[in-house]
């Protein structure tokens, strides 16, 4: 089971600024380990973000991101109490969903 | 990861670049440069804020901390860091401190591996297996307990009392050590930490002979090390220096390492600490 996610999610003006850290390898599949062997591709493909049941956010991701992400962004709207959901789901089909609420 | 890293440099030298225009005529070309990649640096840091990796590893310090575990069962609540069992609000601004029970001067990590050993029934070969973690097949208890517990002392003064003997004798052999030269290359750590403007390849090196410097490095240690994707802690710092210095391999949690840390952080008394911090 991957770690949790760390979320923050905050009001900012008419909007809700979303910042996340994500546990994750991210392994590109280029480099190669002490006895010179490659170390296969491992990393996040899908990030979806929902707004209480609404999809705000809906990303690829491929080898140029990160090990450990940190994502930003903000949504028009949202209230205090309001729930964000992340899912995130890597290319060995692993996957990891946390929820925050806005503050 | 070698591919990604690339991007961070070279993003701070095109930034750096466009400064370097607006200030040409009024600085020298090298004073400039120097000074925009500094700044550059720092703004993708403040850039980053509320995005330190190093609370992915609190979290699990955390848990670490709060489960029973070892042949004896028995959680970290039991560890006192020198301020009562299982208090760790504040406890790392005064380590290292003298520890009656061990009867030894011990800093956070050996006084973890102590409460390992002596609560929770492992033997120091078992608690120091994994000092420096590397990905996610090889990770660091140590390492993710040190991020935990010194975030909880994040902007408490430092505190290093040095009324105990045993601390003062501590800190005398950290000192001597610190100015000692010695090895196949004749270093001390004062050759590269005892005058301004030193720098390892683009590193600037704080002259910890300074009050400032000596408090802003301490400080902001523990960290995540950018370009490991790991949290570092202050053992692995002096490790990794007294590698780079060709010195023998420096034992973790050995009373040397310890007498070091002893006067770094004493060093730094009454700046308010700031970890885990980020590194390159």
């Amino acid at each position: 089971m991957p770690d949790p996610m760390k979320i923050r999610a905050n009001l900012v003006g008419d909007s809700t600024e979303v910042k996340v850290l994500m546990s994750h390898e991210m392994d590109t599949g280029l480099a190669k380990d002490s006895s010179g062997k490659i170390i296969p591709a491992w990393f996040i493909q899908t990030v979806t973000v929902l707004h209480n049941d609404k999809r705000v956010l809906y990303a690829q991701w491929g080898t140029a991101v990160s090990k450990n992400p940190f994502m930003s962004f903000r949504f028009k709207g949202g209230a205090k109490g309001d729930k964000v959901t992340i899912t995130w789901v890597d290319n060995h089909n692993e996957t990891r969903t946390d929820s925050a609420i806005v503050g | 990861m070698p591919r990604k890293l690339r991007s961070i440099p070279g993003a701070a030298a095109a930034l750096a670049l466009g400064a370097l225009a607006v200030t040409l005529s009024l600085i020298p070309a090298p004073a400039a440069a120097e000074q925009s990649v500094e700044k550059a640096i720092e703004q993708y840091r403040q850039d980053l804020q509320g995005g330190n990796p190093a609370e992915l590893w609190e979290a699990r310090g955390e848990d670490i901390w709060n489960t029973p575990r070892g042949p004896k069962h028995v959680s970290f609540k039991s560890c006192d860091l020198g301020l009562g069992p299982g208090v760790v609000k504040g406890a790392y601004a005064e380590l290292p401190r003298y520890f009656p029970d061990a009867g030894r001067v011990l800093d956070l990590e050996s006084r973890l591996v102590w409460c390992m050993v002596n609560q929770q029934g492992f033997t120091h070969a078992e608690a120091t297996k994994i000092t420096f973690g590397k990905g996610a097949h090889k990770r660091s208890d140590l390492e993710a307990l040190a991020a935990y517990v010194v975030a909880q002392s994040d902007g408490v003064k430092m505190n290093v009392s040095l009324a105990d003997p045993h601390v003062r004798d501590m800190y005398a052999v950290g000192e001597k050590m610190f100015f000692y030269r010695a090895g196949t290359h004749d270093f001390a750590c004062a050759t590269c930490h005892g005058s301004d403007g030193k720098r390892i390849r683009l590193q600037d090196l704080p002259n910890l002979t300074k009050k400032a410097d000596a408090q802003k490095a301490y400080t902001t240690w523990p960290a995540y090390r950018v370009s490991q994707g790991e949290v570092r802690t202050f053992q692995w710092r002096l490790h990794d220096c007294l590698r780079q210095q060709r010195f023998p391999d420096l034992i973790y949690g050995s009373d040397a390492s310890i007498a070091l840390t002893t006067y770094l952080a004493a060093r730094a008394n009454g700046a308010a600490y700031a970890g885990p911090g980020m590194k390159r």
